[in-house]
């Protein structure tokens, strides 16, 4: 099976290594048996109809450069997803998927709106390991190591489902208790690390999505030998565990 | 007197450290020092009849600083924080410990200058270049270059800048300064073929735009143009042309000024060898040195430690390159497949905060360059399984990859798995590095760093 992944912004947005995620759904989608083909979606592109789309975090600059042209592309990105296609984005294209982003002199950038949420930069960067548990799937309870470092304070709408609790760490705010967001397959996370090499559960989870957005209909993958992974995962969960960041009650 | 009671116990510090064995004590004196009285930095630097040279950058600055010493050392004494000690700290201890030094050589940390400068007044200020480098302790780039230029702006107005034009950042802060002095590289033949992956201030620093590179060297440093603005490299004071480089042995280049051409001979292999060499030539030659000098002193240089080392065990030799970032990890990378693809190598990862405890970066590192020929990784380090997984999914077979955290038996295994009289790679992070040579001078294989000849 050929699985589609449109990227978008890479030029901009590819900070803290997102390229590692794409690394791992394509070996991953490989060892099945399944061709992962990545199409960059650079300035003045349209975003086109994939089975995923992955955007990535920039620096400031970089993400000020590049808000407003992805903002324009709200109204395809909500018809992909209400379509069924899949999506990942981390730190500052997370950001840039809610509502919109207030930056530290107070100009506010815009946002996608596919999540139900608003940006704030604070004063202090919340930067450490995070420790996540979440379930993505009713009854399969699981968790997300990795690393964030973000100025800005993430407030879910009421509407916006978190996608998962935070166990060690600062998560969306540092005060909530929640990271992330989730609208159907559609997820957004500060946490990077890259997020998937240590936590291959999600990569096979955005993969499945994608395979049925492909094929209309839901689709299981089989496990592989991740002992390397586990390792990873197991260290990075302690890190966060020993040195991650407090959450502060407001 | 209240100083000289401060320096004096400073140094007893120092002193009690090394006979307790706890490392060359290189920054304690200068910790307490710094902590009793920041002034007394001030009162120290302020000592020297010759004032003092500050170096920094992201990457190269200790190789950087230590050419220049090489350069400087036959006619000047100097204080040098030789250690790569580069805080504060660091440079209060190399003031205190250079009894009788006429020109402080001081090589900074590049989120420490604008306070160092502000102590130390320098006289020359050589800024070389800025990466992005352990994000969760530096912040992004763009905060760093703003602290750069109000280092730029507190600078003496006698005071001498030299920087390198090849980074658009750090090339522009010569901008509105008479008597900057730039440096860059100038042969095409050695630009690759396009930016990588990691690149940094790819956008015009003017107006957004990408650059448009006539050729792009290390990372983004090299020839660039804005196509809509026109915002460009500005021309070069001090060149390095004809550049050759021959494997892992060395490289040489002609060293350009308005005066003429000088060849210069380097024991050091890779470009980013010869960015270091020509920064340490402009701040040298700034400081009036002749090229001839120069070229005796680069000639003579051997790498600062960890950073090109070749240390001989039990008939094998171990080639040290530290790595510490995508940019200066993809030259080392570079460097070791310039002497052809190696069959083992050890990459050490370690996730402190010297190494940066955020140890994404290794995913922006091109690593696949060395996984395509590698018949056996040993990943060590506190988080070897991490970089086990970069090489796992950056193409090289799982059963190729050995995770062996502790890093004296990595070294162990990675040596048995080398051929007698062959050359084994170590690339260590920071800390793994300073281990790695702990365990080397246990041996007696190499000296402790801080006995180390300037």
């Amino acid at each position: 099976m050929r699985i589609s992944v449109g990227h978008l912004y890479p030029d901009y947005l590819n900070i803290y290594a997102d390229r590692g995620n794409i690394a791992v759904l394509a070996s991953r989608a490989a060892w099945r048996g399944h061709e992962l083909e990545v199409r960059a979606i650079g300035s003045g592109d349209s975003i086109g109809d994939h089975d995923l789309y992955y955007v990535g975090g920039g620096q400031d600059r970089e993400q000020a450069l590049i808000a407003v042209e992805l903002a324009a592309q709200g109204p395809a990105l909500l018809e992909a997803a209400a379509g069924g296609a899949a999506m990942l984005a981390v730190c500052g294209g997370y950001q840039l998927l809610g509502r919109g982003y207030r930056d530290r002199l107070g100009a506010e950038l815009p946002g996608v709106g596919l999540f139900d949420l608003h940006t704030v930069a604070g004063e202090r960067r919340m930067i450490g390991d995070v420790l996540l548990e979440c379930e993505l799937t009713p009854g399969e309870r699981r968790t997300l190591a990795g690393f964030e470092n973000h100025a800005g304070r993430t407030m879910l709408g009421p509407a916006a489902e978190p996608l998962g609790r935070v166990v060690a760490g600062f998560g969306n705010d540092g005060a909530s208790g929640y990271e992330g967001c989730r609208a159907g397959r559609a997820i957004g996370t500060y946490l990077h690390g890259p997020l998937l090499p240590r936590n291959p559960w999600l990569a096979d989870w955005l993969l499945e999505q994608a395979l049925s957005h492909s094929l209309g209909e839901p689709q299981r993958l089989g496990p592989l030998p991740d002992e390397l992974e586990q390792q990873a995962h197991a260290i990075a969960g302690a890190r966060a565990r020993s040195r991650g960041g407090s959450r502060s009650r407001r | 007197m209240r100083l000289r009671l401060e320096i004096a116990l400073a140094r007893g510090a120092g002193r009690l450290s090394r006979l307790a064995g706890r490392g060359g004590g290189t920054t304690l004196p200068g910790k307490l020092l710094a902590a009793l009285d920041r002034g007394a930095v001030a009162t120290l630097a302020s000592r020297l009849p010759l004032g003092s040279a500050v170096i920094s950058a992201t990457n190269g600055k200790t190789t950087t600083a230590a050419m220049a010493v090489e350069i400087l050392s036959p006619r000047l004494e100097l204080a040098h924080n030789r250690s790569g000690a580069n805080l504060v700290s660091g440079v209060a201890s190399a003031l205190l410990e250079a009894d009788g030094a006429e020109l402080g050589l001081l090589e900074v940390d590049e989120a420490a200058l604008t306070e160092v400068a502000r102590l130390v007044k320098p006289r020359v200020l050589c800024l070389g270049n800025l990466f992005r480098d352990q994000l969760d302790r530096y912040g992004e780039l763009e905060q760093l270059a703003e602290r750069w230029r109000a280092a730029v702006r507190d600078l003496d107005p006698k005071a001498r800048l030299v920087v390198n034009a090849d980074d658009p950042q750090v090339g522009d802060l010569a901008q509105g300064r008479p008597g900057a002095l730039v440096y860059g590289l100038d042969d095409a033949r050695h630009a690759r073929p396009a930016l990588q992956h990691a690149a940094d201030s790819k956008y015009c620093l003017r107006c957004g735009t990408p650059y448009r590179y006539a050729a792009a060297y290390v990372g983004h440093l090299g020839d660039y143009a804005c196509p809509a603005c026109g915002h460009a490299r500005p021309p070069l004071d001090v060149a390095a042309r004809e550049i050759e480089l021959d494997g892992l042995r060395g490289s040489s280049f002609a060293l350009s000024t308005a005066e003429g051409s000088t060849r210069i001979e380097l024991r050091l292999p890779g470009l980013y060898n010869v960015y270091n060499a020509v920064a340490a030539a402009s701040l040298c030659l700034t400081l009036g040195s002749t090229p001839d000098d120069v070229r005796r002193g680069l000639a003579r240089f051997q790498a600062a430690f960890g950073r090109f080392e070749r240390i001989e065990v039990g008939g094998k030799r171990v080639l040290v390159l530290l790595i510490k970032n995508p940019a200066g990890a993809n030259e080392a990378v570079r460097t070791v497949l310039g002497g052809g693809p190696p069959a083992v190598a050890v990459v050490a990862l370690n996730d402190r905060i010297a190494d940066g405890r955020d140890v994404s970066w290794i995913w922006d590192v091109d690593f696949e360059q060395l996984a395509a020929g590698l018949g056996t990784l040993v990943a060590s380090g506190e988080r070897a399984a991490e970089l086990a997984l970069r090489f796992k999914y950056g193409g090289l077979d799982a059963r190729a990859i050995e995770v062996v955290p502790e890093l004296e038996r990595a070294l162990e295994r990675g040596l048995e798995l080398t051929p007698a009289g062959g050359e084994l790679v170590v690339l260590p992070t920071y800390t793994a590095m300073l281990s790695l040579r702990q365990i080397l001078s246990d041996r007696g294989l190499v000296r402790p760093y801080w006995e180390r000849a300037a």
